[in-house]
């Protein structure tokens, strides 16, 4: 079984103070603490249990700057065999749709029985990468997967529905899956599992690696185009009700019913 | 001269760093601080990550890495929590020992389960009337009888005393010989070795995860075979011995204040007192800063002194210059901190009242810091 993740290295926001650069378009990456996407994570594990129970290969690919080694030495240092990083000046800016299409360009030449991706990054949170890939490969997708049973030339798939229901799917492979958090627990990566990654090799292609040509990539490439980013006002809505509680429960009720939330 | 850690020490100083954030939860620490016991299960999950053997070679089943190695791992495990850390960074204090002098069955016997964190072991220096700081004359005695060394007397201040399966002791061999410490001579005895027995010390201020104890020995009988290295060379061994543990309590007490450190810093940001946060009112501001500063110079000191050693230029001053700063950086880091929470900082749930009473150890074991002084005077007046 060989199993190709992709992943993507992002900034830690969630206590960082973060800042928009002077373009308008991007955060200040100065500063920020880098790592593996979470989802990646859980896609990662995934697919080294899925080698150790069933043998094959694992290979992790990302699309992003040479800093990215550090996301990809922690793969392999999770048990990946392989590892290939997309870099070049004229990926930048690329939507979600140019980098699937230069995922795309590099894993349609490997051999593969499935892929598997995280269900969204946490830094763009556009979570497309994987459907819009799968549909370039000509390849099955289920997104949002909480469970993985393989099977001869097929998988079931358990997804997260929104309501807190699952759907169970019966896939075909090769496929492509775009896992949720949550479908295992990722193993620490461990002082053995170093040692091993510095003697693997990351392998490094360029644009001209790809096939592709400049237009089908970076800004030009991209089917969106970011406007703005900013910060959201803070918008102070609060009403006080005043009263009894039980004035106050009623008057609850009034408005949720007015609201057509009850 | 090169500044930066290599992609694989950033590796592992990650790799810990993660796994702590995970494992190292302050209720444990709070609890096992209080109860003055040694968090097993967290020793033996950091030792099959390979976190407590980084040292000792591929053979035994260790990480093959060097000293500064097993410095990041201890700093980021100390910076993680000051009691769960020193606990866990040393549980294998004293098999270095064996690494270094014993003979190939005591390395096959010892080091294999050390490695893997399936035992503790142990040294054993300091006596009731003989101080750690002075052990050139030893009033434990081992006595050759035939075939046999019986070892009687009693150590004390035994870090894992109580929970070793395996101890290494500094015994006075040859009374006779002046300076006598020339008859010093170092055995490793086992747990459950008839006439050994064990105490645990109570009430420690600090590293209360860590068991300390007292050690009797009553006629423990032992051959030539327990003999770790040659006859008589005890003290020699064991001033080497800590010339390299030692950079290694600097790494615990650069870990400590880092961990204190950051734990003020990111309450200053959030308490707000006369309309602002703590940190933009700078006796507050200023202070973190410059501990920063002086928590940075520490780990430089610690990381300068672990590269000499590892690469085979091991400098004594060098040694107990990051020992003796780095454990007052500590001292001073952690006060700073409980006095930057306030009340809370007094507090134990908010642990920097912990990593107080935790980096005062340092300043005292392994040499305390007025013994490191010493040391840098007696190397400065060799080269001035």
């Amino acid at each position: 079984m060989d199993v190709i993740v992709c992943v993507k290295q992002v900034p830690e926001t969630a206590e960082a103070e973060l800042k928009i650069d002077a373009s308008g378009k991007k955060i200040e990456k100065t500063g920020l603490v880098f790592d593996i996407n979470e989802w990646d994570d859980y896609a990662l594990e995934e697919a080294v249990r899925i080698k150790e129970k069933f043998g094959g290969t694992v290979t992790a690919i990302t699309v992003g700057p040479e800093d990215s080694d550090s996301t990809l030495r922690k793969c392999l240092a999770r048990g990946a065999d392989k590892a290939i990083r997309l870099t070049d000046p004229k990926f930048e800016g690329s939507d979600a749709f140019a980098t699937a299409k230069i995922l795309h360009s590099v894993i349609k030449t490997m051999h593969f029985d499935l892929i598997l991706t995280g269900a969204q990054a946490g830094d763009d949170g556009s979570a497309v990468v994987g459907p819009v890939l799968a549909e370039l490969l000509g390849v099955p997708h289920a997104a949002m997967v909480k469970k993985i049973e393989l099977g001869e030339g097929k998988a079931v798939v358990n997804r997260e529905l929104e309501g807190g229901l699952e759907e169970r799917l019966e896939v075909k492979l090769p496929a492509l899956f775009a896992v949720q958090t949550g479908i295992n627990e990722p193993r620490y990566v461990s002082i053995m599992g170093i040692r091993k990654a510095m003697q693997k090799e990351i392998k490094v292609m360029r644009l001209s690696d790809t096939g592709l040509n400049e237009s089908e990539v970076g800004e030009s490439g991209s089917w969106l185009k970011i406007e703005k980013l900013y910060v959201p006002p803070v918008e102070k809505q609060a009403e006080f009700l005043q009263g009894s509680p039980d004035e106050i429960a009623t008057k609850i009720v009034e408005i949720l019913k007015s609201r057509g939330l009850i | 001269m090169k500044f930066e850690l290599t992609e694989e020490q950033i590796g592992i100083k990650n790799a810990v760093k993660e796994f702590c954030d995970k494992e190292f939860k302050t209720e444990i620490a709070l609890e096992l601080d209080k109860k003055e016991e040694f968090p097993m299960e967290l020793y033996k999950k950091a030792a099959k990550l390979g976190f407590t053997s980084m040292f000792f070679p591929h053979e035994y089943g260790g990480q093959g890495y060097g000293l500064l190695e097993t410095c990041l791992v201890i700093e980021e495990l100390c910076r993680a929590d000051s009691s769960l850390g020193v606990a866990v960074s040393s549980g294998n204090f004293g098999s270095e020992l064996i690494l270094v002098h014993g003979n190939k069955e005591q390395k096959e016997k010892y080091l294999p389960p050390i490695c893997r964190g399936d035992f503790i072991s142990a040294a054993a220096f300091t006596e009731p009337n003989v101080s750690g700081s002075d052990i050139t004359r030893m009033e434990t005695t081992a006595t050759k009888y035939g075939n046999e060394w019986w070892i009687n007397g009693t150590k004390t201040f035994i870090t894992n005393a109580t929970i070793a399966d395996f101890m290494v002791v500094l015994t006075q061999t040859d009374t006779k010989i002046r300076p006598t410490y020339r008859g010093e001579t170092l055995f490793v005895v086992d747990k459950g070795t008839h006439g050994l027995e064990t105490t645990k010390l109570h009430n420690k201020m600090g590293i209360r995860c860590s068991v300390t104890g007292e050690v009797r020995f009553d006629n423990v009988k032992v051959t030539d075979w327990n003999i770790v290295g040659e006859l008589n060379r005890g003290f020699y061994y064991s001033m080497e011995f800590f010339d390299k543990t030692r950079v290694g309590v600097a790494a615990q007490a650069v870990g400590m204040a880092q961990g204190a450190w950051e734990i003020a810093f990111k309450y200053s940001k959030q308490r707000e007192a006369f309309g602002q946060p703590i940190i933009q009112h700078e006796a507050i501001g200023c202070m973190l800063s410059e501990l920063a500063t002086k928590i940075e110079a520490a780990r430089l000191l610690t990381y300068k002194a672990a590269w000499l050693i590892d690469a085979g230029k091991m400098d004594p001053m060098a040694t107990a210059m990051a020992k003796q700063y780095a454990s007052r950086v500590a001292m001073e880091t952690t006060d700073f901190a409980i006095q930057t929470l306030g009340g809370y900082g007094y507090l134990g749930e908010y642990r920097v009242e912990r990593y107080h009473r935790d980096a005062k150890i340092t300043e005292i074991y392994e040499g305390t810091s007025e013994i490191q002084k010493l040391t840098v005077l007696k190397y400065l007046l060799r080269k001035f």
